[in-house]
């Protein structure tokens, strides 16, 4: 248990370095999900697969998803074509791919290794989480909902284009 | 697994929010300095994991739950002023965007 | 017919106030008209409501006229206060006033601002006659600062030379220093009163204090000081002949007549306050002593026609305070009256020169104006006599022979006053025909084209009358012993204690200030007739002294050095704000800071990171080593 900690921080490291140093925004992408991937073993491996399930499904998931729709929505034209060839190379697919499998191996024999949650690291599960969440911590997770609304609130006035509204007698003085 | 030490967990998330802010300070894409911020964030979530795996304990985790929270509305928010960026200056270059200089 | 009181001071204020309104819109027989009517009207209306006054045999007469403000018990009325003392005063102001206003409008006839003169002119009337009509202090010292301001506005009436602007200023501001002791005696007697009328503090004062208390004399000294300010006494007295810088007819109303004497009054009307402060009655008298002898060495050496009357008139005044210090307060009035006609007269004769020979003041370029002027002359000629005290025919003589008897034989007086005054008799008579002889007499040294007018001599003739005849309503025991001004003021002031066996050493006092007076006029004669030569001759052997006497004994260096210098020095380090150099560095700290960290707002994010990062680099490491 300990070597797949250890293999999974590798990892982790690794692709972490590979996303910082990456021209192609795409590639570091992947490299990132990887990333996140590592460090959802790691949570696993540490007694909390509830905040891996998390990892996965938020950063991996979401967050990842919503950068590659900025991606595609700045449509970036000199640069997509370019982008375009380099993913079509194999070589790129080549050492996201090797980490996930190192990840996947590491992943498979956690789960089937007997006795993890029995371990040194006491499982804590959803259910604590969520006692503890919605017990002590209840002002904080009002606090969360707040922030989360005024980021939807910000983000849509921010990502709105701006339109011209100019009354048409003032439209006509500026002409 | 019993012998994973306390340190070892930790140890990973610095390195881990350590290469995020080496990603921030080098790249001038704003959307890589996204994802290392992103990076840094995870890895402070991790920290408070590994804390609460020591301690046995929920908080560490309802601490990661909150930062994942923030980190999702960071995001939001970053990406909608990255497209504005974007459309106002027709680049992604952080360094384009110095009209508040003194 | 008491009742037309107010009028008085009315009267000149309308006056003023008119020709302040409508005086550059008006012809200069309308402002003459209104600034000598309106003061003429007051000096009709002043004898009327004085035979009536006199008739009725009250002691005294109160017109409230409103109250001012009524705030916690404090409730100074508009009043005026009529008694003899204040009587006395308002017929002189406005006889002697309503003359010069005569004589302005032909002396000030071509000057441009003739209705700014005579707006000037009526205001000082108005304020000098609420001064010695008001009941209580309070309007009292509203007409003492009314004066300043109209001697202030009329010292520096030619205001485009900037000589007489700083005349104006230091008459300003040094009788300032007065008005403030003056201020914070009438604060004292409010604390102790309650009130600021003066009948009531008058009586109510000798039983509060006993003799000699200390309140009482610390106020008195406080009112002391303001009179020695308005009266150009010692240790305030440079201003006055710098004041001469006025127009002649400002010097003669104010400056000689009745501001001056404005200290007089005051002192004769808080009497008892002075009774009950035996010490600063003394100081009265030394003032008084001091001063006369001063400014009569200072007369004996000055060129300029104008400065020796001020000179003169400082040494008079001395001669007043030197009465009042002695206790005799009746004898200051009745000099006060006959100072008014026979300076005025001076003052208004030496203008009426100056004006002939285009503004000339120094009166060695003057010469044999005898037979020239022989109007001046002979008017000049009696006030000087009466100034110079010549015996018999002359108003001064009376009146200063009653002070220096009773100098002599006061229980408060001692033999030093005595002689004192008595070689201030003989320096006065000598510095005045020193300045006939010179200005009168002699080689013609320039030339007049013209003569005086009737405006200008009838004033001069009708003052030179005064000046004869004023003295004979009192006189003394060895002659024809009359006593009516003595009389009328005894239920103000009270009348003086003599030394027991004294009265039979009249005679002989009289006799030796005949003696003295005389001597002083051939000593006049024989320097400046017979030996023309000689006084140029003392002069260069005793350069020293003339030039002490010449420049008043120094004091205006004196002030110079011990109080202008400094200040002046001190305002030239704070002109520079040394205090706000602190906080000027603290701003110019702050903006060169701004200016460095400015140059890190380069708007590159990756900076702003960088930055973040070295702070908490340098956090971490603090925490560490800690």
């Amino acid at each position: 248990m300990e070597v797949t900690f250890y293999i999974a921080s590798a990892v982790a490291v690794y692709a972490t370095i590979m996303v910082i140093t990456r021209h192609n925004l795409i590639h570091a992408l992947l490299y990132l999900v990887l990333s996140f991937m590592a460090v959802a073993v790691v949570f696993y491996i540490l007694g909390a697969p509830f905040i891996a399930a998390l990892e996965v499904i938020m950063y991996a998931g979401a967050i990842v998803v919503l950068i590659i729709f900025v991606i595609m929505m700045l449509n970036l034209k000199a640069e997509a074509v370019e982008q375009e060839r380099k993913w079509l190379s194999r070589g790129i697919f080549i050492g996201p791919a090797v980490l996930s499998l190192i990840l996947l191996v590491e992943l498979l024999y956690v789960v089937t290794a007997s006795g993890v949650s029995s371990s040194g690291y006491p499982m804590v599960d959803a259910k604590a989480v969520g006692m503890s969440l919605y017990g002590p911590y209840v002002i904080g997770v009002e606090l969360s909902g707040i922030l989360l609304m005024s980021g939807i609130v910000g983000a849509y006035h921010l990502g709105r284009q701006k339109k011209k509204i100019v009354h048409r007698f003032l439209e006509k003085a500026e002409e | 697994m019993d012998d994973v030490p306390i340190e070892s967990g930790l140890v990973l998330a610095s390195i881990l929010f350590i290469l995020g802010m080496i990603g921030v300070l080098t790249r001038r894409n704003i959307i890589f300095m996204l994802i290392s911020v992103e990076i840094m964030l995870n890895a402070a979530g991790l920290a408070f994991i590994v804390a609460g795996a020591k301690w046995a304990q929920a908080d560490g985790q309802v601490m990661f739950i909150f930062i994942l929270t923030m980190a999702a509305a960071e995001v939001s928010v970053g990406l909608a002023l990255i497209l504005q960026i974007y459309h106002q200056l027709k680049t992604l270059d952080s360094d384009a965007a110095s009209k508040m200089n003194g | 017919m008491m009742d037309l009181l107010w009028l008085v001071p009315a009267l000149p204020f309308l006056g003023a106030l008119v020709l302040i309104l409508f005086g550059t819109r008006i012809s200069r027989t309308m402002v003459a008209v209104i600034g000598v009517g309106s003061v003429g009207l007051a000096a009709l209306i002043t004898i009327l409501v004085g035979t009536t006054f006199i008739s009725s045999s009250e002691s005294s007469f109160n017109l409230l006229l409103w109250s001012w403000i009524d705030v916690a018990g404090f409730s100074p009325s508009f009043a005026l206060h009529l008694d003899p003392l204040s009587l006395i005063f308002i017929f002189v102001i406005t006889f002697v006033g309503f003359l010069i206003h005569v004589y302005s409008t032909a002396f000030m006839a071509g000057d441009e601002g003739f209705s700014r003169f005579f707006a000037y002119l009526n205001l000082f009337v108005c304020s000098m006659l609420f001064l010695v009509l008001a009941d209580n202090l309070l309007l009292l010292y509203l007409g003492w600062e009314g004066v300043g301001l109209c001697s202030f506005l009329l010292i520096g009436f030619w205001y485009e030379d900037k000589n007489n602007g700083d005349a104006a200023r230091k008459a300003f501001i040094v009788t300032r220093v007065g008005d403030t002791a003056m201020a914070i005696g009438l604060f004292m007697l409010f604390d102790a009163f309650g009130t600021l009328a003066i009948p009531e503090i008058l009586a109510q004062a000798p039983q509060v204090w006993t003799v000699g208390s200390q309140t009482a004399v610390i106020i008195a000294l406080l009112l002391l000081g303001g009179a020695v300010g308005k009266s150009a006494q010692l240790p305030l007295q440079t201003w006055l002949p710098d004041a001469m810088a006025g127009p002649s007819p400002v010097s003669a109303l104010i400056h000689a007549a009745t501001m001056v004497t404005a200290g007089v009054y005051l002192i004769a009307r808080m009497h008892v306050m002075f009774e009950l402060a035996p010490l600063a009655q003394q100081c009265v008298a030394i003032i008084g002593a001091v001063t006369l002898l001063l400014a009569g060495f200072s007369a004996l050496t000055q060129y300029d026609l104008k400065r020796v009357l001020a000179y003169s008139t400082i040494s008079q005044i001395g001669y007043m305070f030197l009465a009042l210090g002695v206790g005799a307060w009746s004898a200051a009035v009745f000099h006060f009256m006959i100072h008014a006609f026979f300076k005025a007269l001076l003052f208004l004769g030496a203008g009426a020169v100056i004006l002939l020979l285009h503004h000339e003041h120094d009166m060695f370029k003057m010469g044999g104006l005898r037979k020239k002027l022989p109007a001046v002359y002979w008017t000049f000629l009696i006030g000087a006599a009466s100034l110079a005290a010549i015996p018999f025919i002359t108003a001064g003589f009376y009146s200063k022979d009653n002070i220096l008897w009773l100098t002599f034989a006061s229980e408060k007086g001692n033999v030093w006053f005595f002689l004192a005054a008595l070689f201030g008799a003989f320096i006065t008579s000598a510095y005045t025909f020193r300045m006939v002889f010179v200005t009168f007499f002699g080689e013609a040294k320039s030339t007049v084209t013209h003569r005086a007018g009737n405006l200008m001599t009838v004033p001069l003739v009708v003052l030179a009358i005064l000046s004869l005849v004023g003295g004979f309503i009192e006189l003394p025991h060895t002659i024809g012993h009359l006593e009516l001004l003595s009389d009328l003021l005894s239920p103000v002031l009270p009348s003086v204690i003599l030394r027991p066996g004294i009265a039979s050493a009249e005679w002989a006092i009289q006799s030796i200030s005949i003696i003295l007076s005389l001597s002083g006029v051939y000593l006049a004669y024989y320097f400046y007739l017979k030996k023309p030569a000689l006084p140029g001759k003392i002069k260069s052997s005793f350069a020293g002294i003339h030039h002490i006497w010449f420049t008043g004994w120094g004091f205006d260096v004196l002030y110079q050095t011990i109080f202008i210098r400094p200040f002046v020095w001190l305002s030239t380090m704070y002109k520079g704000d040394p205090v706000d150099k602190c906080y000027t560095g603290i701003v110019l700290l702050t903006d060169f800071m701004h200016r460095v960290f400015a140059k890190t707002q380069g708007g590159i994010l990756r900076w702003y990171i960088m930055g973040l990062v070295i702070g908490a680099i340098f956090i971490l490491t603090l925490g560490l080593l800690l």
